[in-house]
């Protein structure tokens, strides 16, 4: 699970319960859904960006997960710059490039929001390992155990799928068949990894049930998921964040509620 | 739970959209505590039997049941938690990310109490033999760790039944020796039923009370100490392809061309690894590799899981850049198509390869790619654009060789383990590659498929081919190989098998 995981069950956040950092999350992002304006995602943003350093993250492992979101959050700015709704005076204006007050505005405020809502999801899911989630999903949040632990184990085989996509490349160029056209030959493979992909997952829903998987008995834990006041601190942080993003952004009146833009 | 009693009466299973019962008629009686080796001809049922045990076939939508068997006594699909079952594949039986947590599965599926859940992961792992740490990762373990902890997550449930579906048929000889003892001390401890299917009976048959033979058509061909079986039908199971002690197949071969015969690949200062997803280099599994492939002999590559065969098979067949160093091509192997081409084979096109380097991958899996026996075969040819009846005039043959003519309409996915090694051996044979490289051609294979195997490669050899094969097989390094490499021992060996 290195792939995903950082800071796996040690540091200040690893420790927290996988559930409360899903709601933290939840409740910083989704106020930042509702509007479109600068202020409230900077204020969410800014917030997010002064608690990060306690969270004791190594900045290059931070860096690797999270600059994908700075490119996209800067190229859906840079396409708002040139496309996004007019108003305000004029700076540039050739076909149907419109650089405004109005377009430079909106720029800013998606790049902030991109940032806002995707920096505390990527930090806190990337500190949580998937096994945990999984554990406070079915005893905390009581998703039906079947799904959650068939989906746990599901994942782990996605790692397995892509050796299959390398090995099976490597045997299509052994076999001479590698000189197809590129579609032809993504679409003969994908089909030959969504076969291969099948057989794992009905090899290990065998495993499974032989371990009495889905047996007609109540499910016992052997990892029980607890909730502890570091988690109540965590949500209460997430709620702090959100009710002054949401609050200064009102007080300010530059809220803007996305369905009456 | 105290050791569980197994009985049949008439027992059949017919597998849904299938014609024919697996096993039929079958009666049988295993005494609390006995310890039975499980053989028969591939198609007589020995995996759906330990199925069945392990109550795991399903309900009505997945097949037809007939008779009665029951474990302890429970009918078996309705005795969850008292039989055990290991199956083959070391990949496929991994539940969850840490190696603690794949353990105590079973018992939190079973509704064992939270607190006593851990004691017992930790019995099932000292009992196995397996000492990492519970919070190990399970994907970091070498295929015969990850069968211990397959076997590890079995003994935790405290069945009074184990049952094994050969359990050592994807592990170097090393792995085999690891996984077998570790069953025997785990049996010798809880006093459990054994049923194993294995048809490498050395590996079992000093271990075992009693051998019973599947008959083929249903109902048991042979029961007994294991002495007697293999005294009274050692003939009959050694031409069903088991490995009868005394009786392995020594088939006779031509002789190989001498050693200084040309050399069609060869490295130089090699050193071959693969990328991990995402990163810029390779990790090198081994360097400082010299071999030379010659025309008329073969190539073992032998040595100890996770030391970077399959990698070597690969790059020296072109299809993986070396870490370092080079493959080179000798002037007949540039020469042997169309026309002349460059000296790196990884440079050569799809369709060039064909005629001067055939793969056979260890797993048939990932290399079938067409929808029937015959389309399989000619693939090759037809991507060499032969034209219709000169593919027909390769195809042919080859299927009668391989004694697949029966078989030409079939989906090659429906095949045994066998059938479909045969196959894309076949299916590279097809192009008439000048250099054939094969990754662990025998694992797993049945002793009639073995057979067929090391007399197919002598022929190849005594025809010019230059074989270059990666293999644990003692037996086919002993019989066939004319010259050997032995990589040396890894620091850690992830990754599992090859």
């Amino acid at each position: 699970m290195s792939l995903a995981t950082l800071d796996e069950r040690t540091g200040v956040l690893g420790r927290r319960n996988a559930l409360a950092k899903l709601v933290a999350a939840t409740v910083v992002g989704v106020p930042l859904l509702l509007s479109i304006d600068p202020v409230s995602a900077a204020v969410a943003l800014a917030a997010v960006l002064v608690l990060l350093p306690f969270a004791r993250l190594s900045a290059r492992g931070l860096w690797l997960r999270l600059w994908p979101i700075v490119v996209s959050a800067l190229m859906a700015a840079a396409a708002t710059v040139l496309y996004g709704r007019a108003g305000g005076e004029t700076y540039l204006q050739w076909g149907l490039v419109h650089v405004s007050d109005g377009s430079l505005l909106l720029a800013a405020a998606i790049a902030l929001r991109v940032l806002a809502i995707a920096v505390p999801s990527v930090v806190l899911f990337a500190t949580t390992d998937p096994t945990d989630l999984a554990d406070a999903l079915a005893q905390l949040a009581k998703l039906p155990a079947r799904f959650v632990i068939g989906a746990l184990a599901g994942m782990r085989l996605v790692g397995l799928l892509i050796d299959d996509w390398n090995e099976l490349a490597r045997a299509r160029r052994a076999r001479g068949i590698a000189d197809n056209g590129r579609v032809r030959r993504f679409l003969g493979q994908a089909f030959a990894v969504f076969v291969l992909a099948i057989r794992r997952g009905s090899d290990l829903a065998t495993a499974m049930e032989a371990r009495g998987f889905d047996a007609p008995v109540t499910r016992t834990w052997a990892r029980t998921s607890r909730l502890t006041a570091g988690d109540a601190v965590l949500v209460l942080l997430g709620l702090a964040v959100a009710a002054a993003s949401v609050g200064i952004a009102l007080v300010t009146g530059s809220w803007r509620f996305v369905l009456t833009l | 739970m105290s050791a569980a009693a197994v009985r049949a009466r008439g027992w059949g299973w017919r597998h849904a959209g299938r014609g024919r019962f697996a096993v039929d008629g079958l009666d049988l009686d295993i005494a609390p505590g006995e310890r039975v080796l499980l053989l028969g001809a591939s198609g007589a049922g020995k995996s759906t039997l330990l199925r069945g045990l392990a109550g795991v076939l399903g309900g009505d939508e997945d097949g037809e049941e007939r008779g009665e068997l029951t474990v302890g006594d429970r009918p078996a699909s309705r005795a969850r938690g008292v039989a055990g079952l290991v199956l083959q594949d070391p990949d496929s039986q991994v539940v969850l990310a840490r190696v603690g947590d794949d353990v105590a599965f079973g018992c939190e599926n079973l509704g064992v109490a939270a607190d006593e859940i851990w004691p017992r992961v930790g019995d099932a792992l000292d009992a196995v033999g397996l000492r990492v740490g519970l919070e190990h990762a399970t994907s970091a373990l070498s295929g015969g760790q990850k069968q211990r902890l397959a076997l590890a997550g079995a003994l935790a449930m405290r069945p009074g039944l184990l049952l094994l579906d050969e359990p050592t048929a994807n592990l170097d000889p090393a792995g085999v020796v690891e996984v077998r003892d570790a069953v025997i001390a785990a049996v010798a401890a809880t006093g459990a039923t054994l049923v194993v299917v294995e048809h490498r009976v050395d590996v079992w048959a000093a271990h075992v009370d009693r051998v019973v033979v599947l008959a083929a058509g249903g109902g048991v061909l042979a029961d007994g100490a294991p002495d007697t079986v293999f005294r009274t039908h050692g003939d009959v199971l050694a031409e069903t392809g088991v490995w009868v002690p005394g009786r392995h197949p020594h088939p006779a071969l031509t002789a190989a061309a001498d050693a200084a015969s040309p050399a069609l690949l060869s490295t130089h200062g090699l050193a071959v690894g693969r990328r991990p997803f995402g990163a810029r280099e390779a990790v090198v599994a081994a360097s400082g590799i010299a071999l030379a492939a010659r025309a008329g002999r073969v190539l073992a590559v032998t040595g100890p899981n996770g030391v970077g065969k399959s990698t070597l098979a690969l790059t020296v067949a072109g299809l993986l850049a070396p870490a370092a160093g080079a493959v080179v091509a000798s002037d007949e192997l540039r020469a042997a198509g169309r026309a002349t081409i460059g000296p790196d084979p990884l440079r050569w096109r799809s369709r060039e390869l064909l005629t001067r380097i055939g793969t056979v991958f260890q797993s048939p899996d990932h290399q079938l790619a067409a929808r029937t026996v015959r389309g399989e075969l000619e693939i090759g040819p037809r991507a060499l654009r032969l034209p219709p009846a000169e593919v027909a005039a390769r195809v042919d043959p080859l299927l009668e060789e391989m004694g697949m003519s029966r078989l030409a309409a079939v989906n090659p996915f429906t095949l045994s383990g066998g059938e479909k090694r045969r196959l894309t051996v076949a299916a590279a044979l097809a192009t008439r590659p000048r250099v054939l490289v094969l990754d662990e051609p025998t694992f797993g294979q049945d002793a009639r498929t073995w057979e067929q195997l090391v007399r197919l490669l002598g022929d190849l050899r005594a025809a010019g081919t230059a074989i270059v094969t990666v293999t644990h097989d003692e037996a086919l390094v002993a019989q066939l190989a004319d010259d050997v490499v032995a990589l040396g021992a890894a620091a850690s060996a992830p990754g599992g098998v090859g």
